[in-house]
């Protein structure tokens, strides 16, 4: 039976209006809703999907990030996962944690607790870099399977249906091996009560990036964040015969 | 091991990069093994952004009218050729390591590709074997070390340095030009597969694409895209009727897709297709964060919904509240 790790990172819910910080430095996260970034939920989803039909043993989740992240490790228990890791960074490091630093963090906890599934989202709605899975699948030297909308176990590989620009790609994979979730892997499950409260004495061990030898120096340095620029408010049409006026007179038909 | 012999190199990397002075792109070339993708060209722009020499990495299991096409389009300067049947599916494993073992031959600065789902998945890997940090979907290139890109779903916009010794970038395609022809780069052998080391463990099976003659989402003039309120895979016959009058490529909102109107590869927005059209018509679409990510740089855009306050009129030039299945025949019937 399988070992399985998976990522979860805690960010601003997607349903949140972000505004940028007056310093222009970065977003405003002070008293804003965050919750678990969606593609990790189908992450933890199918590992513990996997667990439910006997394919994996122990389901370990490992985030990254400051003291609060600890909720999103809740989540993730309630949800299944049998045990968390909370490798802890201070906010002045976590304002420049990138997913290089993350990938060699799971690269190395993989290989100390001797996983043979990692499976993380296939971006995080709040970075939107859409690197770690292949990041830590090169650092591993393991194959990868990225943005999966199927997967199937078969013996000692993963059959994996992967989301492609034109449609669809089947590739299979040996483990050990990496797999990044697509929105369509699974629909994630609802914590319940019980299993939220049964989870509160699930551990967590707390670790830092020291802890297990990755250097997680800047290696971006961040000049500016600000707004999109904004469109100028349209008109309100009162026809489809204006629309397509107006349309032609834009030179669109 | 891989790991710690990236941890341990990781200086010795940077000393020796940091010595160039002059910059020199390589580029990954997307495509078919018939034609060149969009986005390569898309990425050839960036390129000229950035200065200095620029060599394009053509590797499949029939490149040559793709070698053809690339040596023509201008800005390139180099053609690296490879050919070879463990190239089918363009598995990641197999090729990072070329990409790898080229970046090192030619020492190139930078390593660029059109943002797409092939470069998401091969690009970071790349990356990690270099240890750099990657940087995806960029939108802007202010200097050779300095770039732009959106985040929290386009809702901001982050200007950042890059650090690292070799910058591993994908560039969103709608924010550079298309490349032209017109170039005259030499064809030179990649470096052969034999002399470097390739992951394992990961096999091609097959692929499904989703077969239309509409033209292509990422280059399409025009976008039609229909949601939830198109209500059904039966309705979304309609959206096709008027995308084909106008000439349009079709997409759609997560909603519609998951309600299984469409496949998942017409999906529009900040996990799908990024798209910046001349016209994008939305249609019983409500404007979720989420879906405005992939399309509010498109030119002009027009909205139908029957809901006042949907969000989506808050970014619409134009915008009719109406019932859509009465609107959308009458455009249909109209529009000549």
């Amino acid at each position: 039976m399988a070992r399985v790790l998976v990522g979860v990172k805690r960010v601003i819910d997607y349903a949140v209006k972000i505004r940028v910080k007056p310093d222009k430095l970065g977003v405003v996260t002070d008293g804003v809703k965050h919750g678990l970034n969606p593609f990790d939920e189908i992450a933890v989803e199918e590992a513990v999907r996997m667990k439910e039909k006997k394919i994996a043993s122990e389901i370990i989740a490992v985030s990254c990030g400051l003291p609060q992240a600890q909720e999103s490790l809740r989540t993730a228990l309630a949800m299944g996962v049998d045990r968390g890791i909370h490798v802890e960074v201070p906010q002045t490091q976590y304002d420049t944690l990138q997913p290089l630093h993350v990938s060699k963090i799971l690269a190395k906890i993989a290989q100390d607790e001797k996983i043979d599934v990692i499976i993380v989202g296939k971006q995080a709605i709040d970075d939107d870099s859409n690197q770690t899975a292949q990041m830590t699948a090169a650092l591993l030297n393991w194959p990868q399977a990225t943005f999966a909308s199927e997967i199937t176990v078969e013996g000692n590989a993963i059959v994996v249906k992967r989301e492609i620009d034109g449609g669809l790609e089947t590739i299979k994979v040996k483990l050990p091996a990496v797999i990044s979730a697509d929105l369509r892997l699974n629909e994630p499950r609802y914590a319940t009560l019980p299993n939220i409260m049964k989870a509160k004495k699930k551990p967590i061990k707390k670790i830092t990036a020291a802890d297990v030898g990755v250097d997680i120096a800047p290696r971006q340095q961040v000049l500016s964040v600000e707004d999109p620029p904004t469109r100028q408010a349209g008109s309100v049409l009162p026809d489809v015969d204006t629309l397509i006026s107006k349309l032609k007179e834009k030179g669109h038909l | 091991m891989i790991l710690n012999k990236i941890l341990r190199n990781s200086k010795n990397i940077s000393s020796k990069i940091n010595g160039h002075r002059f910059q020199s792109t390589l580029i990954i070339a997307e495509h078919d093994n018939e034609k060149l993708a969009a986005v390569t060209r898309n990425a050839l722009t960036a390129a000229k952004k950035l200065g200095g020499e620029v060599s394009v990495l053509v590797a499949g299991t029939k490149i040559g009218s793709v070698v053809e096409e690339v040596s023509k389009v201008s800005g390139v300067n180099k053609v690296l050729k490879i050919e070879g049947e463990e190239f089918k599916g363009f598995l990641p494993e197999i090729v990072a390591p070329l990409v790898l073992a080229t970046q090192k031959q030619i020492n190139a600065t930078h390593v660029l590709a059109g943002s797409s789902a092939q470069s998401k998945s091969l690009l970071p890997r790349v990356a990690a074997l270099l240890d750099v940090s990657p940087v995806t979907d960029v939108i802007n290139i202010k200097s050779p070390d300095t770039f732009v890109r959106t985040i929290y779903a386009g809702n901001a916009v982050l200007t950042l340095k890059s650090l690292d010794s070799v910058k591993v970038l994908t560039v969103r395609s709608t924010s550079f030009e298309a490349a032209p022809d017109g170039g005259s780069g030499t064809v030179e052998d990649a470096v052969p597969s034999s002399s470097y080391e390739k992951g394992t463990g990961s096999e091609w099976i097959s692929q499904e694409l989703s077969k239309n003659d509409r033209p292509d989402l990422a280059s399409a003039k025009i976008v039609v895209s229909g949601g939830r309120g198109v209500k059904s895979t039966e309705n979304f016959k309609m959206i096709y009727d008027l995308a084909d009058k106008m000439g349009a490529g079709v997409g759609a909102s997560r909603a519609a897709v998951d309600a299984g109107f469409v496949p998942n590869d017409m999906q529009i927005g900040q996990t799908g297709k990024i798209v910046a059209p001349e016209l994008y018509l939305a249609i019983g679409i409500s404007g979720a964060i989420q879906h405005l990510a992939g399309m509010k740089d498109s030119k002009t855009i027009a909205a139908i919904n029957k809901d006042p306050d949907a969000p989506i009129f808050q970014v619409a030039d134009y915008g009719l509240v109406a019932d859509l299945f009465k609107a959308v025949p009458e455009m249909i019937e109209k529009i000549k």
